[in-house]
């Protein structure tokens, strides 16, 4: 079976820092970051390179803050 | 300094599977962080532009926090004075019998001050769409008590919570309007994780499909949380939604098709 990689691209200056996306991702990709953005919200981050694509993250944003990729490799 | 995980190889247009629709403009939402009004937008504006309708549907805002719901929706809009919106959308919708036409509602502006409009709009059996933020309370003015707000339920006009005996039942007006005969579709969903995401956007897409068939109001109720108003914080809050507001507002379909769905 061919495996998935996927990606999410944040903007990050949209991002309000609600972590709801922190809770919807099946494997902890997301976390918040430690700087904030320039409304002084904490932003969501990256910090695995396990993401597959799923948009999990995706459509539960409010902000619409994350666009996502998929292919298999 | 953070790790960088990015892969920018695989941004490529045939690998995008998800991206803010262009039927929501660019400009940031006022919600609070974590508000689901605006993944309720996100879910009104993937419909319309999935229907490739954004030319041929009318939106009507109401009062309440989503009073500005016409900067964020890349459509025709009309703003009504507070829980008017079922009556300025059926002015809209005969006058223009061939745009989909709906309206975006609190429970405040919906269920308190606008009972009449609504309750009447549904009665008559408009053909128009009706969509029901409920987060039990006011959250635009400050967190007051509104007719959805819980037993025991404090807000900043029950802060020792809603006492049903002094201040009444809440009003589950979903319901209610499904009892009339002139709603075709009514359902109560909620927007907070994934699954029910999905799940509203089907009900959302239904209730604008409907419009096709001139069969009357379609109504779709989103179970939603207030961080401000409930002083808690957004993952929080939507716990807190899951243990309180679900049990007294349960989700599913109520009438489908003309038809109660029996339980
Ligand atoms: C005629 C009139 N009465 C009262 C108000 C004050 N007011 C503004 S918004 C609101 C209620 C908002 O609550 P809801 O509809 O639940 O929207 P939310 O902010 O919770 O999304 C009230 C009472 C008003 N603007 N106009
Ligand atoms: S797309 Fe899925 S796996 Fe990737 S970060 Fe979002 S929720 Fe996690
Ligand atoms: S859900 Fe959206 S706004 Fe909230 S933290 Fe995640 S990216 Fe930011
Ligand atoms: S006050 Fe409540 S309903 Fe209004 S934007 Fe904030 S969280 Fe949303
Ligand atoms: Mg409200």
């Amino acid at each position: 079976m061919a495996k998935v990689k996927g990606d999410v691209v944040i903007d990050i200056e949209r991002c309000k820092g609600c972590e709801i996306c922190n809770t919807a991702c099946p494997n902890q990709v997301l976390s918040m970051s430690t700087q904030v953005n320039s409304k002084g919200y904490r932003f969501a981050i990256k910090v695995n390179a396990d993401c597959i694509g799923c948009a999990n993250c995706a459509i539960v944003c409010p902000d619409g803050v994350i666009t996502v990729y998929k292919t298999k490799v | 300094m953070e790790q960088n995980f990015d892969l920018p190889e695989i941004h490529t247009p045939e690998n995008l599977v998800y991206t803010k629709t262009k039927v929501l403009t660019d400009n940031v939402m006022h919600y609070c962080p974590g508000c689901g009004h605006g993944t309720t937008h996100r879910l009104v504006a993937e419909v319309i532009d999935e229907m490739g309708i954004q030319g041929q549907v009318i939106g009507v805002a109401p009062v309440g926090c989503s009073v500005l719901a016409y900067n964020y929706f890349d459509i025709d809009m009309q703003e009504a004075a507070h829980g008017r919106a079922p009556a300025v959308a059926t002015g809209i919708k005969r006058v223009f019998p061939d745009k989909f036409v709906f309206t975006y509602q609190g429970d405040g502006d919906l269920a308190a001050i606008g009972t009449g409009e609504t309750i009447h709009a549904c009665n008559r059996g408009e053909n128009i769409t009706i969509l029901f933020i409920n987060n039990g309370i006011y959250g635009m003015t400050g967190g007051q008590m509104a007719p959805t707000t819980l037993p025991g339920m404090p807000t900043s006009t029950s802060p020792y919570g809603r006492d049903v005996k002094m201040m009444g039942n809440p009003l589950k007006i979903t319901e209610l309007v499904a009892m009339l005969p002139g709603t075709y579709f009514v359902t109560r969903q909620a927007v907070h994780t994934p699954a029910l995401v999905r799940k509203a956007k089907k009900a959302i897409r239904m209730a604008f499909e409907n419009q096709k068939l001139n069969r009357g109001v379609s109504f779709v109720e989103i179970v939603s949380n207030c961080n401000s108003g409930w002083k808690l914080p957004p993952v929080q809050a939507i716990k807190w939604l899951e243990e309180n507001m679900l049990p007294f507002y349960p989700l599913g379909d109520i009438k489908v098709n003309g038809e109660m769905v029996s339980k």
